[in-house]
């Protein structure tokens, strides 16, 4: 479960403060399944990356499973982006030089275990996100669903339970964007929080529930 | 490990900077070797050409009173005899070997129609181990016989011999010394020898002392050599050695003029210290040009990872720790360190066994040594290595720790 109580997140600019989010509160029951929509600069990756524990807010509150996140340490933050969380960025965010397989290796190197079982379960996802004939591939050298596939299969390579996609559509054309939408809706099936920040109100229209955000604040919080 | 893959991927992407580092830590690690070998060659040929006089040993001449003692004057001369270095050795448990030497100038030696003049040395068995005199193959040194039975026997300078005998065998030969027929028992092996008192051993002849005694019917010592049992104790020896003197020639042990002494220990122990002070100061020069290629080692890791920011944004936000960024880069910079230095020492070592391949006979070689790769060293420069490659590895990989995942991955 998720729970955001009056999270603020303020960006100093030099002098000048920038308030990204300007009070969210926002909660999420488990295996829920939502899109986040807003105009650019409303706030939307900024929320996602407080929800990932990439980020951490300037004010208000965060708990986790019930768990503050701000008493966290930054080794304990760093375990729950390893082994709760599985983000997907809109700009694919692999390993350049590594190949698909090791890409997804990542996480379960910093979770430790076995390099066997890492490499089996590795070839696993891969085949599962369909890709299993890619596994020698460098990013540069598949198309960009393919690599947001590599980079969905590396978000779970730790089993998460919330899966958090930022604009995971936004750089591939519809049909490749499809793909990708199908696997977050098993990952729903099969029990995770699923949330997508997304401009396509196609998208959208899939999950059963949207929240808005304009300039920082929550607008809207539709269930269906 | 994926970290050797990315570390050798990423060295791929950063080929020219890398190399660079790696070649500076080539020379630096190089320069240190080769500069310690080389000190290390020099004093260990230093040593040997003092060794080539005695090794720990102390030397003592005749002197005079410079202080009134009991009602006697001053300038009185104390004149050294066999007795004396005899009753030295009996008192005094503290000196282990001991000889007197009587020498004679100008002794005159024939064999065949061959002849020279030079000087003839008697001394007891103990003084060819004292001061490091060898015999060459075939032959011998004096020994106690020869001492107890006034044998003719002489012991030849390689030089002496070379005179009177050229290429030919001398032991077991017949030189006349003075007209007395003497057997030629042995030939100093040749060495280096850097210091002497009475010219050089390559130029002597030795006989026993009490042969010496006979022929040329010598009161008095030219001086004692003699050698504390305990190097740490020669000191109190030396002490020992003015008490026993004065009291049987009534001077004031403290007067220091009465016996005048030739200590090699404590020249060794002050050339122990400048070797010392040499090979520190090599080491500093050394260990500053391997801080220096540190300096640039870090200097590049900090250039990597600013490159590198983006990755490393990936690596924290699928949940790695400060440490596993941390020793990523460390081990990055270890094994940079590494490549130069195996290269270095390689290097090093090759160059000193190709030093020592080549057939140097000149005496400046004799005297400098020949350069020498200690293990010690070897050791020491890879501790140095290790410590500059972390402390080169550190500061950029901390800072590579505390890159903000969001900012690093906003950057496009
Ligand atoms: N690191 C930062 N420093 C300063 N301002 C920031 C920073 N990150 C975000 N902002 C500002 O915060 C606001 C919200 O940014 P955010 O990236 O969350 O928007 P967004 O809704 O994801 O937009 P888009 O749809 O374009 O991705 C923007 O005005 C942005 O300029
Ligand atoms: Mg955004």
């Amino acid at each position: 479960m998720i729970k955001l109580t009056g999270v603020k997140k303020i960006y100093q600019m030099g002098k000048i403060d920038v308030a990204a989010i300007r009070g969210i509160d926002l909660k999420v029951e488990n295996n829920e399944y939502l899109s986040v929509l807003g105009p650019s600069g409303s706030g939307k990756s900024t929320l996602m990356h407080i929800i990932g524990c990439l980020d951490t807010p300037t004010e208000g509150e965060y708990r986790l499973e019930g768990r503050d996140v701000s008493g966290l340490s930054s080794n304990q933050l760093a375990e729950i982006r390893n082994k709760k969380v599985g983000f997907v960025f809109q700009s694919f965010n692999l390993l350049p030089y590594a190949t698909a397989l090791e890409n997804v290796e990542l996480p379960m190197i910093y979770k430790g275990g076995s390099a066997r079982q890492r490499r089996k379960r590795a070839g696993e996802l891969l085949a599962k996100v369909g890709l299993g004939d890619r596994a020698r591939h460098r990013p540069t050298e598949l198309s960009g669903g393919e690599r947001q596939r590599v980079a969905i299969a590396r978000a779970l390579a730790n089993s998460p339970s919330i899966v958090l996609a930022d604009e995971p559509t936004g750089n591939l054309d519809s049909t490749s964007g499809k793909e990708v939408i199908q696997v977050f809706d098993e990952l729903w099936q099969q029990g995770c929080i699923v949330i997508i920040v997304t401009h396509d109100s196609e998208i959208a229209d899939r999950t059963p529930r949207i929240v808005k955000l304009l300039d920082g604040r929550v607008v809207d919080d539709m269930q269906r | 490990m994926i970290n050797l893959q990315q570390f050798f991927r990423e060295l791929k992407k950063e080929r020219t900077r890398i190399l660079l580092t790696i070649l500076a830590i080539v020379w630096g690690t190089a320069s240190v070797v080769i500069m310690l070998a080389i000190g290390e060659g020099v004093t260990r040929g230093l040593q040997r050409g003092m060794h080539g006089m005695g090794k720990g040993i102390v030397v003592v001449w005749s002197g005079e009173t410079s202080k009134p003692f009991k009602g006697l004057g001053i300038g009185r001369r104390i004149h050294l005899r066999e007795e004396d270095a005899r009753m030295l050795q009996e008192q005094i448990p503290g000196i282990g070997l001991m000889s007197p030497e009587y020498i004679r100038w100008g002794a005159y030696f024939t064999w065949n129609d061959h002849s020279m003049s030079t000087r003839a040395t008697g001394v007891y068995p103990a003084y060819g181990q004292l001061r490091n005199i060898y015999p060459q193959k075939g032959g011998r040194f004096l020994n106690k016989l020869d001492l107890k039975s006034r044998r003719r026997v002489v012991f030849l300078g390689n030089e002496v011999k070379e005179r009177l005998f050229g290429d030919k065998e001398a032991v077991g030969e017949t030189v006349y010394l003075n007209r007395v027929p003497f057997t030629v028992i042995g030939v100093l092996k040749k060495k280096l020898q850097t210091s002497c008192y009475s010219g050089m051993d390559q130029d002597a002849t030795f006989i026993p002392a009490s042969t010496f005694r006979v022929m040329f019917g010598h009161r008095h010592l030219n001086d004692i050599v003699y050698s504390p049992r305990d190097i740490s104790r020669a000191k109190q020896v030396k002490e020992q050695v003015y008490q026993v003197m004065g009291k049987k020639y009534k001077f004031d042990p403290k007067d220091k003029d009465t016996l005048r002494m030739w200590d090699t220990i404590e020249m060794q122990e002050g050339f122990g210290k400048v070797s010392t002070g040499v090979r520190i100061f090599l080491g500093i020069i050394g260990g500053l040009t391997l801080i220096v290629a540190g300096v640039g080692l870090a200097n590049i890791m900090y250039a990597v990872i600013r490159n590198r920011t983006r990755e490393i944004g990936i690596k924290i936000a699928v949940g790695a720790k400060r440490r596993n960024i941390i020793t990523e880069y460390i081990l990055q910079s270890l094994l940079t360190v590494s490549a130069g230095g195996a290269i270095g020492l390689g290097f090093s070592w090759s160059l000193v066994k190709v030093i020592n391949i080549i057939p140097l006979k000149q005496e400046a070689f004799q005297y400098l040594g020949r350069p020498v790769m200690s293990v010690t060293t070897a050791l020491i420069t890879a501790g140095v290595l290790g410590l500059v490659g972390f402390l080169a590895g550190i500061f950029p990989a901390r800072r590579a720790a505390s890159v903000n995942p969001v900012d690093a991955l906003r950057c496009e």
